[in-house]
Protein backbone atom coordinates (compact mmCIF):
# COMPACT_ATOMS: atom_id res chain seq x y z
CA UNK A 1 0.00 0.00 0.00
CA UNK A 2 1.19 3.30 -0.79
CA UNK A 3 1.97 5.91 1.45
CA UNK A 4 1.91 9.69 1.50
CA UNK A 5 4.84 11.13 3.21
CA UNK A 6 4.30 13.13 6.12
CA UNK A 7 5.71 14.90 8.71
CA UNK A 8 8.52 13.07 11.24
CA UNK A 9 7.21 13.37 14.93
CA UNK A 10 9.89 14.99 17.43
CA UNK A 11 8.78 14.33 21.03
CA UNK A 12 10.32 15.87 23.96
CA UNK A 13 12.27 13.83 26.47
CA UNK A 14 13.35 15.30 30.20
CA UNK A 15 14.53 12.00 31.50
CA UNK A 16 15.20 8.19 30.91
CA UNK A 17 11.88 7.26 31.37
CA UNK A 18 10.43 9.86 29.13
CA UNK A 19 12.73 8.52 25.91
CA UNK A 20 11.58 5.22 26.36
CA UNK A 21 8.20 6.36 26.60
CA UNK A 22 8.83 8.35 23.36
CA UNK A 23 10.51 5.76 21.43
CA UNK A 24 8.08 3.11 22.37
CA UNK A 25 5.02 4.87 21.57
CA UNK A 26 6.45 5.83 17.64
CA UNK A 27 8.45 9.16 18.31
CA UNK A 28 10.64 9.36 14.92
CA UNK A 29 13.28 11.66 17.18
CA UNK A 30 13.47 12.97 20.48
CA UNK A 31 15.17 15.97 21.94
CA UNK A 32 16.98 16.49 25.34
CA UNK A 33 19.39 18.19 27.01
CA UNK A 34 22.43 18.16 29.48
CA UNK A 35 21.78 19.01 33.35
CA UNK A 36 22.50 22.70 33.14
CA UNK A 37 21.41 25.80 31.87
CA UNK A 38 22.62 24.75 28.62
CA UNK A 39 19.12 24.19 27.26
CA UNK A 40 15.84 25.84 28.36
CA UNK A 41 13.98 23.60 30.10
CA UNK A 42 17.15 23.98 33.11
CA UNK A 43 14.66 22.62 36.11
CA UNK A 44 15.63 21.23 39.19
CA UNK A 45 16.72 17.13 38.45
CA UNK A 46 15.22 17.46 34.77
CA UNK A 47 17.56 16.04 32.14
CA UNK A 48 20.38 13.79 31.56
CA UNK A 49 23.68 12.87 32.82
CA UNK A 50 26.48 11.60 31.25
CA UNK A 51 25.31 8.11 31.96
CA UNK A 52 21.22 8.28 31.23
CA UNK A 53 22.48 10.37 27.99
CA UNK A 54 24.54 7.60 26.69
CA UNK A 55 21.83 4.76 27.71
CA UNK A 56 19.03 7.37 26.01
CA UNK A 57 21.37 7.67 22.71
CA UNK A 58 21.72 3.98 22.40
CA UNK A 59 17.91 2.92 23.49
CA UNK A 60 17.19 5.16 21.35
CA UNK A 61 19.57 5.14 17.62
CA UNK A 62 19.03 1.03 17.79
CA UNK A 63 16.18 1.27 17.14
CA UNK A 64 16.48 3.84 13.90
CA UNK A 65 14.63 6.83 16.10
CA UNK A 66 16.92 10.09 15.94
CA UNK A 67 18.63 12.01 19.11
CA UNK A 68 18.42 16.22 18.83
CA UNK A 69 20.20 17.72 21.65
CA UNK A 70 19.17 21.00 22.63
CA UNK A 71 21.52 23.30 23.10
CA UNK A 72 19.42 26.61 22.72
CA UNK A 73 20.15 29.26 25.58
CA UNK A 74 22.06 32.10 25.16
CA UNK A 75 26.02 31.25 26.09
CA UNK A 76 26.16 34.06 29.20
CA UNK A 77 29.05 36.86 29.86
CA UNK A 78 32.49 34.78 31.16
CA UNK A 79 30.72 31.36 30.40
CA UNK A 80 30.67 30.83 26.63
CA UNK A 81 33.18 28.02 27.50
CA UNK A 82 30.36 26.47 28.92
CA UNK A 83 28.70 26.40 25.99
CA UNK A 84 31.31 25.63 23.25
CA UNK A 85 31.82 22.67 26.08
CA UNK A 86 27.88 21.17 25.82
CA UNK A 87 28.41 21.16 21.64
CA UNK A 88 31.52 19.23 21.88
CA UNK A 89 30.29 16.96 24.13
CA UNK A 90 27.35 16.12 22.10
CA UNK A 91 29.20 16.03 18.82
CA UNK A 92 31.14 13.45 20.58
CA UNK A 93 28.41 11.37 21.99
CA UNK A 94 27.13 10.93 18.68
CA UNK A 95 23.73 12.59 18.58
CA UNK A 96 22.00 13.43 15.29
CA UNK A 97 22.10 16.63 15.50
CA UNK A 98 22.29 19.87 17.75
CA UNK A 99 19.22 22.57 18.35
CA UNK A 100 20.89 25.49 18.79
CA UNK A 101 19.41 29.40 19.03
CA UNK A 102 22.69 31.08 19.94
CA UNK A 103 24.50 32.67 16.71
CA UNK A 104 27.93 32.65 18.21
CA UNK A 105 27.44 29.33 19.08
CA UNK A 106 25.95 28.46 15.54
CA UNK A 107 29.13 29.78 13.92
CA UNK A 108 31.88 27.89 16.97
CA UNK A 109 29.51 24.45 15.75
CA UNK A 110 29.84 24.77 12.24
CA UNK A 111 33.56 26.02 12.11
CA UNK A 112 34.74 23.39 15.25
CA UNK A 113 32.42 20.61 14.23
CA UNK A 114 31.65 20.66 9.78
CA UNK A 115 30.08 17.23 10.29
CA UNK A 116 27.30 18.19 13.13
CA UNK A 117 24.36 18.69 12.01
CA UNK A 118 22.96 22.06 13.28
CA UNK A 119 18.87 23.03 13.72
CA UNK A 120 17.74 26.74 14.63
CA UNK A 121 16.14 26.46 17.66
CA UNK A 122 12.45 28.21 18.37
CA UNK A 123 14.49 30.64 20.43
CA UNK A 124 16.63 31.75 17.71
CA UNK A 125 13.16 33.15 16.78
CA UNK A 126 13.48 32.87 12.55
CA UNK A 127 10.03 34.02 11.94
CA UNK A 128 10.85 35.06 8.11
CA UNK A 129 12.77 32.95 5.28
CA UNK A 130 15.35 35.69 5.19
CA UNK A 131 16.62 34.82 8.85
CA UNK A 132 15.98 30.80 7.97
CA UNK A 133 18.22 31.22 4.94
CA UNK A 134 20.54 33.53 6.85
CA UNK A 135 21.26 30.86 8.90
CA UNK A 136 21.76 28.73 6.59
CA UNK A 137 24.26 30.29 4.37
CA UNK A 138 26.33 31.26 7.30
CA UNK A 139 26.27 28.44 9.61
CA UNK A 140 24.56 25.45 7.47
CA UNK A 141 21.56 25.06 9.35
CA UNK A 142 19.37 21.77 7.99
CA UNK A 143 16.32 22.40 9.57
CA UNK A 144 14.73 25.28 11.65
CA UNK A 145 12.46 25.21 14.03
CA UNK A 146 9.46 28.38 13.60
CA UNK A 147 7.84 30.40 16.87
CA UNK A 148 4.58 29.30 17.03
CA UNK A 149 3.40 33.01 15.86
CA UNK A 150 2.95 32.09 12.52
CA UNK A 151 -0.25 31.35 10.35
CA UNK A 152 -0.24 28.54 8.16
CA UNK A 153 0.22 30.43 5.44
CA UNK A 154 3.19 32.37 6.68
CA UNK A 155 4.90 28.76 7.32
CA UNK A 156 4.06 27.66 3.91
CA UNK A 157 5.83 31.46 2.28
CA UNK A 158 8.97 30.67 4.39
CA UNK A 159 8.95 26.66 3.36
CA UNK A 160 8.46 27.74 -0.19
CA UNK A 161 11.60 30.37 -0.13
CA UNK A 162 13.89 28.30 1.92
CA UNK A 163 15.84 24.50 1.11
CA UNK A 164 16.17 24.46 5.20
CA UNK A 165 13.66 21.80 6.54
CA UNK A 166 11.22 23.35 8.11
CA UNK A 167 9.75 22.27 12.07
CA UNK A 168 6.94 23.57 13.54
CA UNK A 169 5.03 22.84 16.97
CA UNK A 170 2.12 20.24 16.67
CA UNK A 171 1.28 20.02 20.34
CA UNK A 172 1.91 21.29 23.65
CA UNK A 173 1.49 24.13 26.39
CA UNK A 174 1.08 28.04 24.53
CA UNK A 175 2.68 30.61 25.17
CA UNK A 176 2.45 34.19 23.93
CA UNK A 177 4.02 32.55 21.17
CA UNK A 178 7.31 35.06 20.76
CA UNK A 179 9.56 32.58 21.58
CA UNK A 180 13.17 33.96 21.89
CA UNK A 181 12.14 37.17 22.22
CA UNK A 182 9.36 37.01 25.27
CA UNK A 183 10.47 39.78 28.12
CA UNK A 184 7.85 38.57 30.24
CA UNK A 185 9.67 36.36 32.55
CA UNK A 186 13.14 38.89 33.25
CA UNK A 187 10.64 41.49 34.04
CA UNK A 188 8.80 39.74 36.44
CA UNK A 189 12.27 38.02 37.89
CA UNK A 190 14.77 38.97 36.15
CA UNK A 191 15.54 35.74 34.79
CA UNK A 192 14.30 33.96 31.35
CA UNK A 193 14.84 30.66 29.10
CA UNK A 194 17.37 32.75 27.06
CA UNK A 195 19.35 33.54 30.41
CA UNK A 196 18.77 30.76 32.79
CA UNK A 197 16.91 27.80 30.68
CA UNK A 198 13.89 28.54 32.49
CA UNK A 199 10.36 30.66 31.92
CA UNK A 200 9.22 32.05 35.24
CA UNK A 201 11.86 29.88 37.36
CA UNK A 202 10.19 27.97 40.36
CA UNK A 203 12.41 29.58 42.98
CA UNK A 204 9.85 32.16 42.62
CA UNK A 205 6.68 30.53 42.89
CA UNK A 206 4.43 30.58 45.47
CA UNK A 207 0.75 28.61 45.12
CA UNK A 208 -1.21 29.79 48.42
CA UNK A 209 -4.44 27.71 49.52
CA UNK A 210 -7.27 29.52 51.29
CA UNK A 211 -10.47 28.10 51.73
CA UNK A 212 -12.49 27.72 47.98
CA UNK A 213 -9.23 29.19 46.08
CA UNK A 214 -5.71 29.67 45.14
CA UNK A 215 -3.65 32.17 44.20
CA UNK A 216 -0.15 32.20 42.39
CA UNK A 217 2.27 35.06 42.54
CA UNK A 218 5.64 35.00 40.78
CA UNK A 219 7.92 36.71 42.53
CA UNK A 220 5.19 38.29 44.69
CA UNK A 221 2.89 39.56 41.24
CA UNK A 222 -0.77 38.09 41.77
CA UNK A 223 -0.66 36.16 38.34
CA UNK A 224 -4.33 34.77 38.97
CA UNK A 225 -6.48 33.36 41.74
CA UNK A 226 -8.50 30.02 40.99
CA UNK A 227 -12.00 29.04 41.98
CA UNK A 228 -11.44 25.39 43.48
CA UNK A 229 -13.32 23.40 40.38
CA UNK A 230 -11.38 26.21 37.61
CA UNK A 231 -8.92 24.52 35.58
CA UNK A 232 -5.26 25.59 36.22
CA UNK A 233 -2.11 26.65 34.17
CA UNK A 234 1.41 27.64 34.81
CA UNK A 235 2.84 30.13 36.76
CA UNK A 236 3.74 32.68 34.11
CA UNK A 237 2.44 36.90 33.15
CA UNK A 238 1.33 35.62 29.82
CA UNK A 239 -1.15 33.04 31.67
CA UNK A 240 -2.46 35.68 34.12
CA UNK A 241 -5.27 37.28 34.26
CA UNK A 242 -5.07 40.92 35.08
CA UNK A 243 -7.68 44.03 35.28
CA UNK A 244 -7.18 46.34 32.30
CA UNK A 245 -9.34 49.02 31.94
CA UNK A 246 -11.93 47.78 34.87
CA UNK A 247 -12.09 44.04 33.26
CA UNK A 248 -10.10 41.30 34.74
CA UNK A 249 -9.50 38.93 32.32
CA UNK A 250 -6.58 36.74 30.34
CA UNK A 251 -5.29 39.87 28.80
CA UNK A 252 -2.40 37.84 27.25
CA UNK A 253 -3.04 34.56 27.09
CA UNK A 254 -5.27 31.60 28.36
CA UNK A 255 -3.96 28.96 30.03
CA UNK A 256 -4.06 26.44 26.87
CA UNK A 257 -2.52 23.91 24.73
CA UNK A 258 -1.60 24.23 21.36
CA UNK A 259 -3.19 20.72 18.98
CA UNK A 260 -2.94 21.16 15.28
CA UNK A 261 -5.03 17.03 14.86
CA UNK A 262 -7.55 19.11 12.81
CA UNK A 263 -4.83 20.64 10.55
CA UNK A 264 -2.39 17.98 10.29
CA UNK A 265 -3.03 17.57 5.96
CA UNK A 266 -2.76 21.11 5.58
CA UNK A 267 0.60 21.11 7.24
CA UNK A 268 1.68 17.80 5.56
CA UNK A 269 0.68 19.57 2.21
CA UNK A 270 2.74 22.44 2.40
CA UNK A 271 5.95 20.54 3.11
CA UNK A 272 6.24 20.88 6.39
CA UNK A 273 9.54 18.60 7.60
CA UNK A 274 8.68 17.55 11.25
CA UNK A 275 6.25 18.69 14.22
CA UNK A 276 7.22 18.95 17.47
CA UNK A 277 5.94 18.12 20.55
CA UNK A 278 6.51 20.48 23.76
CA UNK A 279 7.06 19.53 27.20
CA UNK A 280 10.13 18.52 28.20
CA UNK A 281 9.15 19.70 31.57
CA UNK A 282 6.51 16.57 31.69
CA UNK A 283 6.53 13.00 33.29
CA UNK A 284 6.96 9.80 30.93
CA UNK A 285 2.60 9.03 31.31
CA UNK A 286 2.61 12.72 29.33
CA UNK A 287 5.16 11.61 26.28
CA UNK A 288 3.19 8.39 26.32
CA UNK A 289 0.03 9.39 26.19
CA UNK A 290 0.64 12.99 23.23
CA UNK A 291 3.18 10.65 21.28
CA UNK A 292 0.75 7.50 20.88
CA UNK A 293 -1.95 10.01 19.84
CA UNK A 294 -0.22 11.72 17.52
CA UNK A 295 1.43 8.59 15.81
CA UNK A 296 -1.74 7.48 15.29
CA UNK A 297 -3.27 10.60 13.37
CA UNK A 298 0.18 10.66 11.61
CA UNK A 299 -0.16 7.16 10.37
CA UNK A 300 -3.95 7.42 9.19
CA UNK A 301 -3.14 10.81 7.33
CA UNK A 302 0.00 8.26 5.66
CA UNK A 303 -2.60 6.15 4.74
CA UNK A 304 -5.82 8.01 4.21
CA UNK A 305 -4.24 10.98 2.83
CA UNK A 306 -7.71 12.38 1.00
CA UNK A 307 -10.01 11.12 4.12
CA UNK A 308 -8.92 11.73 7.04
CA UNK A 309 -11.09 12.59 9.62
CA UNK A 310 -9.84 13.13 13.37
CA UNK A 311 -10.89 10.71 15.79
CA UNK A 312 -12.16 11.87 18.65
CA UNK A 313 -10.48 9.69 20.84
CA UNK A 314 -7.33 11.37 19.66
CA UNK A 315 -8.65 14.58 20.64
CA UNK A 316 -9.91 13.28 23.63
CA UNK A 317 -6.47 11.79 24.81
CA UNK A 318 -4.37 15.25 24.19
CA UNK A 319 -7.09 17.51 25.59
CA UNK A 320 -7.30 15.69 28.59
CA UNK A 321 -3.36 16.52 29.07
CA UNK A 322 -3.75 20.31 27.92
CA UNK A 323 -3.14 23.09 30.03
CA UNK A 324 -6.27 24.55 31.49
CA UNK A 325 -7.35 21.60 29.92
CA UNK A 326 -7.82 22.63 27.17
CA UNK A 327 -6.46 23.29 23.51
CA UNK A 328 -6.55 25.89 20.57
CA UNK A 329 -5.20 26.32 16.90
CA UNK A 330 -3.16 28.86 17.84
CA UNK A 331 -1.87 31.17 15.58
CA UNK A 332 -2.10 28.61 12.75
CA UNK A 333 -5.95 29.52 11.72
CA UNK A 334 -5.95 33.41 13.09
CA UNK A 335 -6.28 35.97 10.74
CA UNK A 336 -3.61 38.39 11.49
CA UNK A 337 -0.38 38.95 9.06
CA UNK B 1 0.06 4.50 29.71
CA UNK B 2 -0.97 1.17 30.22
CA UNK B 3 -3.09 -0.47 27.55
CA UNK B 4 -4.72 -3.87 29.39
CA UNK B 5 -5.43 -1.73 32.84
CA UNK B 6 -5.84 1.50 33.90
CA UNK B 7 -6.83 3.25 37.59
CA UNK B 8 -10.28 5.49 37.55
CA UNK B 9 -10.77 8.44 38.70
CA UNK B 10 -12.91 7.98 41.76
CA UNK B 11 -13.26 9.52 45.32
CA UNK B 12 -13.46 7.55 48.59
CA UNK B 13 -16.75 7.86 50.80
CA UNK B 14 -16.78 10.88 52.96
CA UNK B 15 -17.11 8.55 56.04
CA UNK B 16 -13.48 6.81 54.85
CA UNK B 17 -11.55 10.53 55.28
CA UNK B 18 -13.38 11.11 58.93
CA UNK B 19 -12.78 7.66 60.05
CA UNK B 20 -9.04 7.98 58.33
CA UNK B 21 -8.54 11.50 60.21
CA UNK B 22 -9.24 9.82 63.61
CA UNK B 23 -6.73 7.13 63.42
CA UNK B 24 -3.01 7.44 64.11
CA UNK B 25 -1.12 8.97 61.39
CA UNK B 26 2.70 7.63 62.06
CA UNK B 27 2.37 4.18 60.19
CA UNK B 28 1.68 6.01 56.67
CA UNK B 29 4.76 8.20 57.36
CA UNK B 30 6.72 5.32 58.87
CA UNK B 31 5.73 2.97 55.50
CA UNK B 32 6.19 6.03 53.61
CA UNK B 33 9.76 6.58 54.56
CA UNK B 34 10.80 3.19 54.86
CA UNK B 35 10.04 2.81 51.33
CA UNK B 36 11.85 5.83 49.82
CA UNK B 37 14.22 4.83 51.77
CA UNK B 38 14.21 1.43 49.93
CA UNK B 39 14.65 3.05 47.18
CA UNK B 40 17.63 5.37 47.57
CA UNK B 41 19.03 2.59 48.75
CA UNK B 42 19.26 0.57 45.75
CA UNK B 43 20.39 3.64 43.95
CA UNK B 44 16.76 4.51 42.62
CA UNK B 45 17.07 8.22 43.49
CA UNK B 46 20.15 10.24 42.47
CA UNK B 47 22.38 11.34 45.22
CA UNK B 48 22.89 15.07 43.61
CA UNK B 49 18.97 15.44 43.88
CA UNK B 50 18.58 13.62 47.79
CA UNK B 51 21.26 16.11 48.72
CA UNK B 52 18.50 18.97 47.78
CA UNK B 53 16.09 17.96 50.41
CA UNK B 54 18.44 17.54 52.95
CA UNK B 55 16.78 19.18 56.38
CA UNK B 56 13.32 19.48 54.51
CA UNK B 57 10.27 18.95 55.99
CA UNK B 58 7.39 16.84 53.72
CA UNK B 59 3.60 16.47 54.14
CA UNK B 60 1.54 13.88 51.67
CA UNK B 61 -2.24 14.33 51.93
CA UNK B 62 -4.37 11.64 51.12
CA UNK B 63 -7.91 13.86 51.40
CA UNK B 64 -10.66 10.86 50.32
CA UNK B 65 -9.00 8.44 52.88
CA UNK B 66 -7.78 11.53 55.87
CA UNK B 67 -4.79 10.48 56.16
CA UNK B 68 -1.14 12.18 56.43
CA UNK B 69 2.20 11.37 56.18
CA UNK B 70 4.71 13.75 57.28
CA UNK B 71 8.77 12.80 56.83
CA UNK B 72 12.07 14.62 56.77
CA UNK B 73 15.17 14.03 54.71
CA UNK B 74 18.28 14.61 57.01
CA UNK B 75 21.57 13.12 56.94
CA UNK B 76 21.04 10.50 54.34
CA UNK B 77 17.95 9.31 55.49
CA UNK B 78 14.33 9.64 55.33
CA UNK B 79 12.84 10.31 58.51
CA UNK B 80 9.26 10.17 60.19
CA UNK B 81 7.78 13.10 61.65
CA UNK B 82 5.85 12.71 64.65
CA UNK B 83 3.25 15.20 64.29
CA UNK B 84 -0.05 15.49 65.24
CA UNK B 85 -2.40 15.63 62.34
CA UNK B 86 -3.43 19.51 63.39
CA UNK B 87 0.18 20.68 63.82
CA UNK B 88 0.29 24.45 63.27
CA UNK B 89 4.27 23.73 61.79
CA UNK B 90 4.09 24.74 58.62
CA UNK B 91 5.42 22.08 56.02
CA UNK B 92 7.85 22.85 53.60
CA UNK B 93 6.22 20.82 50.56
CA UNK B 94 2.68 19.92 50.76
CA UNK B 95 0.86 17.36 48.51
CA UNK B 96 -2.54 16.91 48.43
CA UNK B 97 -4.89 14.75 46.28
CA UNK B 98 -7.49 12.13 46.64
CA UNK B 99 -6.04 8.27 46.69
CA UNK B 100 -7.12 7.88 42.84
CA UNK B 101 -4.92 10.45 42.06
CA UNK B 102 -1.43 9.21 43.97
CA UNK B 103 -2.57 6.25 42.31
CA UNK B 104 -2.42 7.27 38.78
CA UNK B 105 0.88 9.18 39.94
CA UNK B 106 2.35 6.02 41.21
CA UNK B 107 1.40 3.79 38.06
CA UNK B 108 2.17 6.47 36.01
CA UNK B 109 -0.83 6.60 34.13
CA UNK B 110 -0.96 10.04 34.66
CA UNK B 111 0.77 13.47 34.66
CA UNK B 112 1.00 15.49 37.95
CA UNK B 113 0.75 18.74 35.82
CA UNK B 114 -1.91 17.36 34.07
CA UNK B 115 -3.63 16.63 37.37
CA UNK B 116 -2.32 19.82 38.81
CA UNK B 117 -4.50 21.33 35.76
CA UNK B 118 -7.39 19.63 36.34
CA UNK B 119 -7.26 20.40 39.99
CA UNK B 120 -7.15 17.24 41.20
CA UNK B 121 -3.44 17.01 42.84
CA UNK B 122 -2.76 20.50 44.97
CA UNK B 123 0.93 21.15 45.82
CA UNK B 124 1.76 24.09 48.69
CA UNK B 125 4.71 25.19 49.71
CA UNK B 126 8.44 25.40 48.16
CA UNK B 127 7.24 25.22 44.34
CA UNK B 128 11.41 23.89 43.17
CA UNK B 129 11.42 21.55 46.04
CA UNK B 130 8.11 20.01 44.37
CA UNK B 131 9.72 20.11 41.25
CA UNK B 132 12.86 18.07 42.07
CA UNK B 133 10.46 15.38 43.97
CA UNK B 134 8.76 14.99 41.10
CA UNK B 135 11.63 14.64 38.05
CA UNK B 136 13.72 12.23 41.15
CA UNK B 137 10.74 10.38 40.77
CA UNK B 138 9.96 10.39 37.12
CA UNK B 139 13.71 9.34 36.66
CA UNK B 140 13.64 6.35 38.50
CA UNK B 141 13.62 3.09 35.52
CA UNK B 142 10.81 0.89 37.04
CA UNK B 143 10.84 -2.68 36.12
CA UNK B 144 9.18 -3.87 33.28
CA UNK B 145 6.02 -4.74 34.45
CA UNK B 146 3.93 -7.91 32.54
CA UNK B 147 1.74 -6.88 30.22
CA UNK B 148 -1.87 -7.00 31.99
CA UNK B 149 -3.56 -7.14 28.78
CA UNK B 150 -1.71 -10.42 27.42
CA UNK B 151 -3.76 -12.26 30.59
CA UNK B 152 -7.20 -11.40 29.16
CA UNK B 153 -7.95 -12.75 26.17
Amino acid sequence: MSRTPVPELICPAGSLPALKAAVDHGADAVYLGYRDDTNARNFAGLNFDRKAMLEGLRYAQSRQRKVLMAINTFAQPGRVADWQRAVDGAADLGVDAVILADIGLLDYASRRHPELRLHLSVQGSATSYEAVNFAHREFGVRRAVLPRVLTLAQVETVIRNTAVEIEVFGFGSLCVMNEGRCWLSSYATGESPNTVGACSPAKYVKWEKSPGEMSTRLNGILIDRFGDAEPAGYPTLCKGRFEVNGDTYYALEEPTSLNVLEVLPEIAAIGVAAIKVEGRQRSPAYVAQVTRALRAALDELARNPDHFHVKPAWQAELAHVSEGSQVTLGAYNRPWR
Amino acid sequence: MSQGFSIPRFKLPALVASLGARLPQWPHSLALATGLNAAARIGLLPADSLALLEGRSFLVEVLDAGGQARFTYRDGLFRPLWKAPKSPETPDLSFSANLSAFLQLLARQEDPDTLFFSRELSIVGDTELGLVIKNMLDAIELPQLPNLAAFRS
